[in-house]
């Protein structure tokens, strides 16, 4: 049975207006996030993984991101839908934060040097939940320790300075996690750790995410990290899901070129031994991502595509359906 | 913190001496010596007249000697006699001088801080929209306009023209005291006094909050929820003031010269005309004096911006 989803994003269209022109971030994606599910927004820098994940929080940067198209809806803790790209600022202020939570990537720069750890994870408590500043202080201690820091009393009143790497990022998971929310969008939250420090995190948000029945959209550039820690899977490239589907399925059989490239440039310890010795280089996906600019009109990764036929030039593909709910825009995804 | 006071006013005792050193060997190289001053011209003198008064007053003694004695006297209180105002102590005239200059001059850095602070906020929070291009251009008109200029026009505007506040003193003489007097007679000159300093302030305040609000705490705190309006006040306007404090402090020297000017224009009973008088008329254990309270003034105001420095940002650690 299909879960209701806590986030459904349909038609979603991100355009940021530089310069040079508009430049569309986002190109109609669909994306369905269930309670106690986690879908991971995997790409390179620029797919637009990021930009979805701030298009849903309404943090696009001011005066530039916008969203142009598509519906953002909500199931918020109250069970009220909400249509986030609709209710406007004060309304969706009230969603984030409380509804929603948030990890960023870096921790040392996502916490505000000149204010305890405690303190800010007791905002939050005090905005959303009205709780006084005693008890969202008290509230504050219990979620740090739940988020596994040791001596959470005295930690709550120690600066983000004063905290390690793997501290910190658990201090702004704790501050994510603050107002218990129905969704939690962890935005790159590994990759400025410490391998071993990785692991740890992606552990402590899986737990966190069982107990509390959250869905959960990670946004990660790291294939290893799906794996470990994903449901579903939705691959993007320049701006487009290009395959999507359980991360079993599109692991085991990738149904478009771009997913099948991705998975064969992870270095693996063995064969990149073994590649080494044999003097070949890794192996990559040739030629680089495509300037969002002026994007072609035909698949976005023809380019670089070694299925490459004249009909993938002129038109958009649309996603097929390969069956088991994996989708894969690619025209030729049978012989994928 | 105690230990950091300490070691900060021991240093700013061993700059205090270095300042009297300086101040006492340029005075000397001036041409003329307070003597020439002194003296009525029209009362002929003869040359060994003159020798002996300069015996009497202590100037025939070579220049280490006579720094050596002042410094002496001066580190037991006594500062000496004025040379020129009939042998009066120097220390009460001096002290009885500093008590306005100080007024006017916090007077003065209080208006500039607090309104270079708020028009910084209010430009930075609407960059590039009319109120900042207004709030910018006032800004560099206020930095660029010499003291002297905003100070005379000052006052034939406000004063003259319009007759908003008195155009000179710091008291209505021969009225009993009163604060609302004192603050009718302060209001002109320390908004003048504020208006180049003000305007620096409020450009570094301008430029370091939209810093600022592009890191990524502040989108943290939105992520969070915080309103608009906290996330600017509390999250972003703190880490925002750390450069400002450090402007504020290290420019007060600045506002000392600008206090003196001011002063001999609004006829201020402060250290400035008696500075200038003394500095025309060689009186040199006068301006000893005054130089020595305000280089501690300067330097007291310096150790407590670090101080606040300190209090703004728990990453500094004063141990």
């Amino acid at each position: 049975m299909q879960p209701e989803p806590i986030l459904a994003v349909s038609g979603l269209r991100t355009v940021f207006h530089i310069a040079g022109g508009d430049v569309v971030a986002v190109r109609d994606l669909d994306l369905t996030v269930a309670a106690g599910e986690t879908v991971a927004l995997v790409g390179e820098s620029g797919s637009g993984k990021s930009v979805t994940g701030l298009s849903v929080m309404g943090l696009l940067p001011r005066g530039i991101g916008r969203i142009a198209a598509g519906t953002l809806r909500l199931r918020r803790k109250s069970g009220e839908m909400v249509e986030l790209q609709a209710i406007g600022g004060e309304a969706l202020r009230r969603v984030r934060g409380n509804d929603i939570g948030m990890v960023f990537q870096e921790p040392l720069t996502s916490l505000n040097p000149v204010y305890t750890v405690g303190e800010q994870i007791a905002e939050p408590i005090r905005i959303h939940l009205g709780r006084s500043r005693r008890e969202a202080w008290a509230q504050a201690v219990r979620l740090l320790e739940d988020v596994g820091i040791p001596d959470p009393a005295r930690r709550a009143g120690q600066y983000p300075h004063e905290l390690s790497g793997g501290m910190r990022q658990r201090a702004t998971i704790a501050m994510a996690l603050a107002c218990d929310p129905a969704l939690l969008i962890a935005d790159e939250p590994t990759t400025a750790l410490d391998v071993t420090i990785q692991a740890q995190i992606l552990d402590l948000l899986a737990r966190l995410q069982q107990e509390r029945g959250m869905g959960m959209l990670f946004v990660t550039h790291n294939l290893g990290v799906v794996a470990e820690i994903a449901d579903r899977v939705a691959v993007m490239y320049a701006g487009s899901i290009v395959e999507t589907g359980s991360v079993t399925r599109v692991f085991a059989h990738p149904r478009h070129p771009y997913t099948k490239g991705l998975m064969r440039s992870v270095p693996r310890l063995g064969e990149a031994t073994a590649l080494k010795e044999a003097g070949t280089p890794l192996p990559t996906i040739s030629g680089s991502v495509p300037s969002l600019v002026n994007l072609p009109p035909g698949c976005p990764f023809a380019p670089r595509c070694p299925y490459r036929i004249d009909a993938c030039v002129s038109a958009y593909p649309p996603l097929a359906d390969t069956g088991e709910g994996q989708l894969s825009r690619c025209i030729r995804w049978q012989e994928v | 913190m105690l230990h950091y006071i300490l070691r900060r006013s021991a240093v700013g005792l061993l700059m205090l001496l270095a300042l009297t050193v300086l101040i006492f060997g340029m005075l000397r190289l001036a041409p003329g010596d307070p003597i020439d001053a002194y003296i009525n011209p029209s009362v002929p003198m003869s040359a060994s007249d003159l020798g002996a008064l300069r015996v009497r007053l202590g100037l025939d003694q070579p220049l280490p000697v006579q720094y050596f004695a002042w410094l002496g006297a001066a580190v037991t209180g006594d500062f000496g006699y004025s040379i020129q105002r009939g042998g009066e102590p120097v220390l009460p005239l001096v002290l009885g001088r500093i008590g306005p200059t100080i007024l006017l001059m916090f007077s003065g850095l209080l208006i500039a801080t607090v309104a270079g602070i708020a028009a910084g906020i209010i430009s930075a929070v609407r960059r590039n929209q009319p109120t900042d291009v207004g709030l910018s251009v006032l800004a560099f008109v206020g930095i660029s306009s010499p003291a002297f200029l905003t100070a005379l026009l000052g006052l034939y505007i406000f004063a003259v023209m319009l007759r908003w506040a008195p155009a000179g003193g710091m008291l209505t003489p021969g009225a009993p005291f009163s604060l609302t007097d004192l603050l009718a007679h302060l209001i002109l000159p320390a908004s003048l006094l504020a208006i180049g300093h003000g305007a620096l302030i409020m450009r570094y305040m301008r430029s370091s909050l939209l810093e600022v609000l592009s890191q990524d705490y502040v989108r943290t705190a939105r992520a969070k929820g915080v309103t608009e309006f906290w996330v600017i006040v509390k999250h972003a306007v703190r880490n925002a003031l750390l450069p400002v404090i450090t402007l504020i402090g290290s420019t007060i020297g600045i506002a000392i010269g600008g206090a003196i000017f001011i002063e001999s224009i609004f006829d201020w009973p402060g250290m400035g005309l008696l500075m200038v008088n003394a500095v025309l008329r060689r009186d040199y254990p006068v301006i000893m004096c005054a130089t020595l309270l305000t280089g501690a003034c300067v330097i007291i105001v310096n150790l407590l911006t670090d101080i606040a420095y300190a209090a703004v940002d728990p990453r500094i650690k004063v141990a």
